[in-house]
């Protein structure tokens, strides 16, 4: 219906980012009319959603116009900033973005540019900028997961770590099992994307590639391509996370830094 | 020179102390946990820290094995200061037995071996058996250590301590978890296990009935200081007087 009054394509954008969010607010009031109260949350939510994919949308305008190289810039600026974000993730872990940012980087930028080079991921800017956001991205989810999960398991286990320690095990020993669990839950996400591809959802890409008139069963193998690529980089991601928090976890005296607040040495002693 | 590093290296002025701390502190933002306490340990001896309640005893343990590092003087361990052993020899030299009996899952037997393997030696049978006979748990190293009581969970982590062959035990609170009868038990066996391997024993305890009756000597902390160091009668007094 919306085609019909609107021929140009960023008044038509408008009109469908309008109807959506008017479909939002409408779920907010019935919300409210239950005593949940999301409308702050959600009017801000709708505000930055549309500035920042706005704000993307009009550098895209500006890097269609540039060298492919300067697409690269954009995915390290992404790289940056998904660290940083992840990194909040393991507060009391010492080293953290760093730790976040060669993972990272590691993980999402080897696949990025492995599969490019095989041909896999387009160079052009167009392919290449939103394949790779999508790597990040789900590499800083990982990230995110694997920090998390490994300072709660390190917490939750001080005792037993500890003990291990104190009966001359290495640091590396002592949070084996919890390494482990950490790594597996991490990867959660990213295996059943791949599970479920097809029987549970359809990726966005897919959808965009049909509307630009790719043939259906190239469009649908390529999910495949892409989701592999995601769980690669997420897989990459967690290994090198893992590896490099395990040694900040520790003193070079096999000694623990992280401490849960009641265990802490710090304002406790008998 | 040569000559100078090797003495400093090994400290040997007091040999006759197998533990020694000199001059051992630790600060953490501001706060004095441990304060300036120098002390020295023979052979077979058994030495019991009391304190009130936040007085340092246990922070002062901790800097004994390395859990915690020290941020001025150091320990001497058979002579030697302990920042020149690594750290997996120093604990593996210094067993320790914690409060709460942190035991991994599996049976008493894994737990057992769990030391030795870390140092890449494989327990023997007969090794086991006789550990678990000295803590009163003869035959009982197939069972899950779900299935113990608090009192055994305790054995087992002295056995598991044991197992490593230390030439020190740093004991921390060990009875506290445990019912009256239990923390009799214990109390016994760990005197009989000090002196069965002429063990030089480090023990915290806030009971001081305890330590009057296990510790040769009793060492005194309060705020992070050493107050008072001596024979249980030389000492009795000014612990009590803290409590």
């Amino acid at each position: 219906m919306l085609q019909r009054v609107f021929t140009n394509q960023l008044a038509l954008g408008g009109a469908e980012a309008a109807a959506v969010t008017l479909l939002v607010l409408l779920v907010m009031l019935l919300a409210r009319k239950r005593e949940i109260h999301l409308e702050r949350e959600t009017i801000v939510a709708l505000a930055r959603g549309i500035v920042q994919i706005s704000a993307i949308g009009s550098i895209f305008i500006l890097l269609l116009r540039s060298p492919a190289w300067t697409g690269m810039f954009l995915l390290a600026a992404m790289i940056v900033a998904a660290a940083a974000i992840s990194a909040q993730r393991a507060q009391g872990i010492p080293g953290t973005f760093r730790v976040s940012l060669y993972a990272i980087g590691a993980g999402a930028g080897t696949v990025i540019a492995l599969m490019t080079l095989a041909g896999v991921i387009d160079s052009t800017i167009v392919s290449l900028v939103p394949l790779g956001s999508m790597l990040i991205y789900n590499a800083m989810n990982t990230n995110s997961l694997i920090l998390n999960r490994f300072r709660g398991e390190v917490e939750s286990h001080f005792g037993l770590i500890e003990t291990a320690l104190a009966l001359g095990a290495a640091s590396k020993q002592a949070v084996a099992p919890y390494v482990e669990v950490s790594f597996r839950t991490s990867l959660i996400p990213a295996v059943d994307s791949l599970k479920s591809l097809g029987l549970v959802w359809i990726p966005g890409l897919m959808a965009g590639m049909l509307l630009a008139g790719s043939d259906p069963a190239y469009a649908a193998i390529y999910q495949f391509v892409t989701i592999s690529m995601i769980l690669s980089a997420s897989g990459l991601t967690a290994l090198i996370s893992i590896l490099l928090i395990r040694k900040h976890a520790f003193s070079t005296a096999e000694q623990i830094i992280l401490r849960p607040q009641a265990a802490s040495s710090q304002g406790k002693t008998t | 020179m040569e000559l100078n590093m090797a003495l400093e290296q090994s400290h040997i002025t007091e040999t006759r102390f197998v533990l020694e701390t000199d001059h051992l502190s630790r600060v953490v933002s501001g706060k004095r946990l441990v304060d300036d306490i120098t002390i020295g340990m023979q052979k077979g001896e058994v030495l019991a820290v009391v304190g009130q309640s936040g007085s340092g005893k246990s922070s002062f343990l901790r800097l004994l094995n390395r859990l915690d590092e020290p941020t001025s003087g150091t320990v001497y361990l058979e002579g030697t200061d302990y920042r020149q052993i690594a750290p997996r020899e120093l604990r593996r030299r210094a067993g320790m037995v914690t409060q709460t009996p942190y035991l991994f899952p599996g049976t008493i037997a894994d737990n057992l071996r769990f030391g030795p393997r870390q140092q890449g030696k494989d327990l023997p049978q007969d090794t086991i058996t006789f550990l678990l006979d000295q803590v009163g748990l003869a035959d009982r190293a197939n069972s899950d250590i779900v299935n113990l009581s608090g009192g055994e969970a305790q054995r087992v982590s002295l056995a598991r301590a044991l197992a490593n062959s230390p030439t020190v035990l740093l004991l921390d609170e060990p009875t506290s978890a445990l019912d009256e009868k239990a923390k009799k038990e214990v109390e016994a066996l760990i005197l009989k296990v000090v002196k069965q391997n002429a063990l030089t024993c480090v023990m915290v305890s806030h009971d001081l009935a305890q330590a009057a009756r296990i510790a040769s000597r009793v060492m005194v902390v309060k705020a992070g200081r050493l107050e008072k160091i001596g024979s249980v009668t030389e000492v009795m007094h000014v612990a009590a007087s803290l409590h």
